[in-house]
């Protein structure tokens, strides 16, 4: 499998993405966002996160704008897979390939903190290697994550099972208190319609490693990679 | 020709942001203020003397970024 991950002015989270995803045996280039075209033969796009052009206007909104975001779309457009996170979901939103918005936390506070997320389901290529309604152990570390979207958007999203994952507690309860930015129905991350498109705002490439506590981020970059062997 | 771009949050948007300025304003001791939601302001110098093209423009810009119609509003004055 080939990997773009894609280096706005303000990124800062490339480098863990491409350890991630060369960790679990992809080829990885970086593509930087004022390049018109993605690197011949991308299977996988990522956003990573950061703070691109530093979270001036709405987070993600510069960025949602750039050049390469037009070969993004038209890779998302045949089929392309994308992944965006944390700021990678944020532009996503922004840039019109996922629903909805990312709003200031209703705390008001940045939070940074280990997360559980609930995985909403396991029949996309980005969760295959998670069992459905397991609780995953990654983290977070945003000041807005907190998904937005019109009553109509919700509904779809819920009618078609577009929710990637949810906040939980340890156990895999969606609870009131692990929703900690105040995201609508506890929404940590959505597929597109075609399931070829998902955002996140938790950080998965931060727990891939036993030396920093926790390998549960893996499954996410093994499912990606496992679906290429299979198809090649 | 000048412009001001005013976005605002739509009716029914949760503006913490805003809720803490009220917040704010309170433990001030500014009596009178019932709410506060917050929003932007772009002042756009124009490169036209045609008020159409202006408006087009103008237009155009905050459909495309300015504001992200999902859950803001915007308000174009040409002055």
């Amino acid at each position: 499998m080939k990997s773009a991950v894609l280096v706005f002015p303000g990124s800062n989270r490339e480098g863990d993405m491409v350890r991630a995803l060369t960790q679990a045996g992809s080829k990885v280039e970086k593509v930087w966002h004022a390049d018109h075209e993605l690197p011949k033969g991308t299977d996988l796009v990522v956003l990573p996160g950061g703070f691109s052009y530093g979270d001036y206007l709405r987070c993600g909104a510069i960025a949602g704008r750039a050049h390469i975001m037009d070969a993004v779309r038209a890779h998302a457009a045949r089929g392309g897979l994308v992944l965006g996170v944390c700021n990678g979901f944020q532009i996503l939103c922004e840039s019109g390939l996922l629903p909805g918005i990312l709003m200031r936390n209703a705390n008001l506070k940045f939070i940074c903190h280990r997360q559980f997320l609930r995985v909403e389901r396991n029949d996309t290529v980005f969760a295959k290697r998670y069992a459905k309604g397991q609780a995953i152990d990654v983290c977070v570390a945003h000041g807005e994550g907190n998904y937005t979207a019109d009553t109509e958007t919700l509904k779809r999203l819920e009618g078609e099972s577009l929710v990637a994952f949810r906040y939980c507690d340890a156990d895999g309860q969606v609870t009131p208190d692990a929703n900690r930015n105040g995201s609508m129905n506890s929404i940590a991350g959505i597929y597109s319609e075609k399931l070829n498109v998902m955002g996140m705002m938790p950080h998965p490439e931060n727990l891939i490693e036993d030396l920093v506590g926790g390998t549960d981020g893996r499954g996410l970059f093994e499912s990606l990679v496992s679906s290429f062997a299979k198809a090649a | 020709m000048k412009a001001r771009v005013t976005v605002t949050l739509k009716n029914g948007v949760l503006d913490p942001q805003g809720k803490a300025i009220e917040g704010a304003l309170k433990s001030l001791g500014v009596e009178g203020i019932a709410s506060v939601r917050q929003g932007k302001v772009f002042d756009i110098e124009l490169g036209t003397v045609d008020k159409g093209h202006a408006e087009a423009s103008l237009k155009a810009a905050c459909e495309k970024l300015l504001a992200n119609t999902v859950i803001e509003n915007y308000r174009v004055e040409i002055a």
